[in-house]
């Protein structure tokens, strides 16, 4: 049969489906959850991976949905950006299912509290696997309203997930970020709804085509922004994010700072620089890079203000992102690196050692029962390898050689002093420091043994929640090392209006 | 009149000035609807053009089971991940039965339940050539399990939570397999074979009907069923 | 013309007074409610986008089936927002914000 041959552009939808039928699946039989997760995760990461192989051959490519060919159809897209987005995804969909298997085991070896972390456990799988399918369809799509389905897809899954913990605080955590989300959506729908008055087609490689500078596109555009812009929590729209994501169960902490942010993120970077860009003028560049510099600001600031472990990482994503937003103004400087670069090295890198780094955390609880940061010593003899993987987690985080963090900003730094533009520069540096303030911060307390301390054996249970962590740490870590691979997959996959565009603005 | 003093107090500086910023954004809004006229017919012609391939008459129906049906999957999702948070967080509610059903209630439900549980076949079959289709039919579906609920009948205890699972499973996996089905046959995701288009989404929408309807009914029951039954007692 | 510009302004201002709606009001049933209410608005625009008169021809039914989606999504929201608040007051032994302070203005909160 034609499908299965390596060639064929049918494989494309396997990211999509076989996580939505793995998470029919696990809500039908609560018993064998965790195998039919795993499956679904690692033949994810097969087909991603076989994804890629395609595209070094083939180059991008499409595939229609039923054969329909827009703009009468959905069409599915592979290139550069989307499938290292997917690799992203892959990766640490698959350690963060290890990672929350590890974590319901132990909970529910606790025989006070097991039948509601037994409860936990049988919802958690379903959510985050048509969680996991939603982010897949998000980031291989090419039309607009099906973005819209996507994004409603894993906004009701992840607002779902951090309510999970049944805990007050995060139930209201919870559903704040649900109408937040709401609210962003519908701003998107209201966007989608321009875009249709004045082109009449809904598929985005026909609107690449057909971008005017109409009102109505403008409109369009502005108010799909503020949309993308509420779910991404850029600041001062990121009201939301800390209380979510710090009250969350520790692997739903991972999944929403380290893939849930960057689905809605990956959309706009995408309206801004493919498909409109003839839109986007220099001015309002510079304004969502003023509002990311004073995310990184901020952010930092706050995260080095806060008592809890898990609130001071749940800020540090909303410093972190904003580095995202930093390289807006700065994308299109001319250096013979394809637009995305900037964006990828520093999402990929931020994912990885972010979702490390709560694993880290939610281990910390789990081992002393509490994250408070000044109480935190001692951790360091019991939990050796979860220490260290926080530590190289923060390496990344601040930007130290070879990590991948380091690359990222170092692609700001050369943009921002080559074009002039010296004051992102001075931004990112001080970002860069305060994080470190953070992260030595704890590292400090995690290194103290107090006297008369006496060691906790380590449990077994702990292997799993400690070693993806570690894993996840060491990619981000070495993403720099071999930053070459990433790059070589986006010039080969990226389409040619994005390179036509490096040269500067037209 | 008003109870223990509750009296509309002006608006505060910050409130009028979010009112002025709204009566703003509307009316910029509202000029720029006013001066982008209608769409382009792109893809009416498109849909004129292909609706005979299509294998059903109704252009909506056509949209969003065949053309756009890949969409319509994603939809379905979105309604069973509206019944997994549901049951993640709470257990469904029902007072102890104390009183015996008024008869003029269990009439009203011995009269109309079957009468909508018919209504919603129909509408789910008129979906291929008039307005109609699964999410009406499933709307209909609905609205009696809500009857049903509403009026608290015996019967309720004795379903078992896996037919309750099968049920909510049934339509997305329908859809899904049906997917997969033509993905083999023609090599495209929901690219229904040559005449084989009009069974094949009639199929589809009454699993989907089904699935809806059970999933409107439990979002009304408001949580995840007991083990033993479906009822739980009065805290 | 004029038809559709009607529906199309009536539902660009649902979708104002919802959205000033769920600013301006703390209560969280008020809040799910403003959202439906500029949900509404907004699916209004989009049937009258897909407006015909009578005998000029087909109607476009692609805004017809991303309204149906739309609503579709719209009810699965509301659904699990209404739970989550009633969860919330059930684990919280206090009143829902909004209820307490009788006669003085509710705080701003969506924050």
């Amino acid at each position: 049969m034609t499908v299965f041959q390596f060639s064929s552009p049918a494989w494309m939808v396997c990211p999509v489906i076989l996580p939505l039928i793995a998470g029919l699946l696990c809500f039908l039989f609560s018993h064998r959850t965790f195998a039919i997760a795993l499956a679904a995760a690692l033949t994810n990461l097969l087909v991603v991976c076989l994804l890629t192989g395609q595209l070094l051959v083939f180059g991008p490519m499409r595939c229609h949905m039923g054969g329909w060919q827009p703009p009468l159809g959905i069409t599915l897209r592979t290139d550069g950006p989307a499938l290292l987005m997917l690799l992203m995804t892959a990766v640490t969909g698959l350690a963060i299912t290890l990672y929350a298997r590890g974590y319901f085991s132990y909970r529910i070896s606790d025989p006070r509290r097991a039948g509601r972390h037994q409860r936990q456990q049988r919802y958690f799988w379903p959510l985050w696997m048509l969680l996991l399918a939603g982010l897949n369809g998000l980031f291989l799509s090419n039309d607009v309203f099906n973005v819209y389905v996507t994004l409603e897809l894993i906004g009701i899954s992840a607002a779902s997930l951090a309510a999970l913990s049944g805990k007050p605080a995060s139930l209201l955590a919870s559903f704040r970020y649900l109408l937040v989300s709401l609210l962003g959506s519908l701003t998107y729908l209201f966007g989608i709804v321009f875009l249709y008055r004045s082109n009449g087609v809904l598929d985005l490689g026909l609107l690449q085509n057909l971008a005017a500078n109409g009102l109505g596109i403008r409109t369009a555009l502005v108010l799909m922004s503020v949309g993308l812009l509420l779910k991404t929590a850029l600041f001062p729209l990121h009201f939301w994010l800390p209380p979510a994501h710090a009250n969350a169960l520790a692997p739903v902490s991972a999944i929403l700072s380290a893939l849930v942010v960057k689905g809605s993120f990956y959309m706009l970077f995408r309206f801004w620089f493919e498909i409109f860009p003839s839109t986007i003028t220099q001015p309002t560049l510079n304004f969502m890079g003023t509002l990311g510099a004073v995310a990184v600001l901020w952010g930092a600031v706050q995260a080095i203000r806060q008592h809890r472990l898990k609130l001071m990482v749940a800020y540090s994503t909303v410093s972190q992102l904003g580095y995202l937003f930093i390289a807006f103004p700065l994308a299109r400087v001319d250096g013979g690196i394809p637009v995305w670069s900037i964006v990828i090295f520093i999402a990929l890198a931020h994912a990885c050692a972010k979702s490390a780094m709560f694993m880290a955390a939610g281990t910390v609880f789990l081992h002393l029962g509490h994250d408070r940061i000044k109480d935190l010593s001692g951790v360091r003899a019991s939990l050796p390898i979860t220490v260290f993987a926080y530590g190289i987690a923060g390496v990344s985080l601040m930007g130290l050689p070879p990590s991948g963090g380091f690359v990222g900003k170092w692609l700001l730094l050369t943009a921002s002093l080559g074009s002039s533009q010296w004051w992102w520069a001075l931004v990112v540096i001080t970002g860069s420091l305060l994080a470190s303030i953070y992260v030595f911060r704890v590292m400090s307390r995690l290194f103290v043994i107090p006297e008369g301390f006496s060691l906790k054996k380590s449990e077994p249970h702990f292997r799993l929640l400690e070693w993806p962590a570690l894993a996840l740490a060491l990619i981000s870590l070495f993403l720099g090392l071999a930053a070459s691979w990433p790059l070589h997959i986006l010039v080969h996959g990226t389409t040619t209006l994005a390179q036509v565009f490096v040269g500067g603005l037209p | 009149m008003s109870r223990t003093g509750k009296s509309h107090k002006r608006l505060d500086g910050f409130q009028r000035l979010l009112l002025l910023l709204v009566i703003c954004m509307v009316m910029l809004l509202g000029y720029i609807i006013w001066s982008t006229p209608g769409s382009k017919p792109v893809l009416t012609d498109a849909v004129a053009q292909m609706q005979e391939y299509s294998g059903v008459e109704s252009p909506v129906t056509a949209v969003l089971l065949n053309f756009r049906g890949y969409d319509t999957l994603l939809e379905v999702m979105v309604l069973l991940l509206a019944v997994i948070g549901t049951w993640s967080l709470t257990e469904a509610f029902f007072p102890v039965q104390g009183s015996e059903i008024s008869p003029v209630q269990m009439g009203a439900v011995r009269l109309l339940a079957p009468v909508m549980c018919l209504v919603a076949a129909y509408l789910v079959w008129q979906g291929s050539h008039l307005a109609g289709g699964a999410f009406q039919g499933g709307a209909i579906l609905g609205a009696a399990g809500v009857l049903v609920l509403v009026t608290e009948l015996p019967g309720l205890r004795t379903i078992p939570v896996l037919s309750l699972r099968i049920g909510l499973v049934l339509g997305p996996l329908l859809f899904t397999g049906t997917a997969l089905f033509c993905l083999f046959i023609t090599g495209d995701l929901l690219g229904y074979p040559k005449g084989a288009g009009g069974w094949m989404i009639l199929l589809v929408e009454t699993g989907c009907a089904v699935s809806i309807g059970l999933t409107l009914a439990l979002l009304f029951a408001g949580g995840r069923p007991d083990k033993e039954s479906i009822w739980k007692n009065n805290p | 013309m004029i038809t559709t510009l009607i529906y199309s302004l009536t539902g660009l201002i649902l979708f104002g007074m919802g959205f000033f709606t769920l600013i301006i009001h703390s209560h969280p049933l008020r809040k799910i409610l403003a959202v439906n209410v500029m949900s509404t608005g907004v699916f209004l625009i989009l049937v009258a986008t897909a407006y015909i008169p009578l005998g000029e021809g087909e109607i476009d039914p692609v805004p017809h089936a991303m309204v149906l989606t739309g609503i579709v999504v719209s009810v699965s929201v509301t659904a699990l927002a209404l739970i989550l608040a009633c969860r919330i007051q059930e684990t919280s032994n206090s009143s829902l914000p909004g209820r307490k302070q009788q006669g003085e203005v509710p705080e701003e909160s969506i924050g």
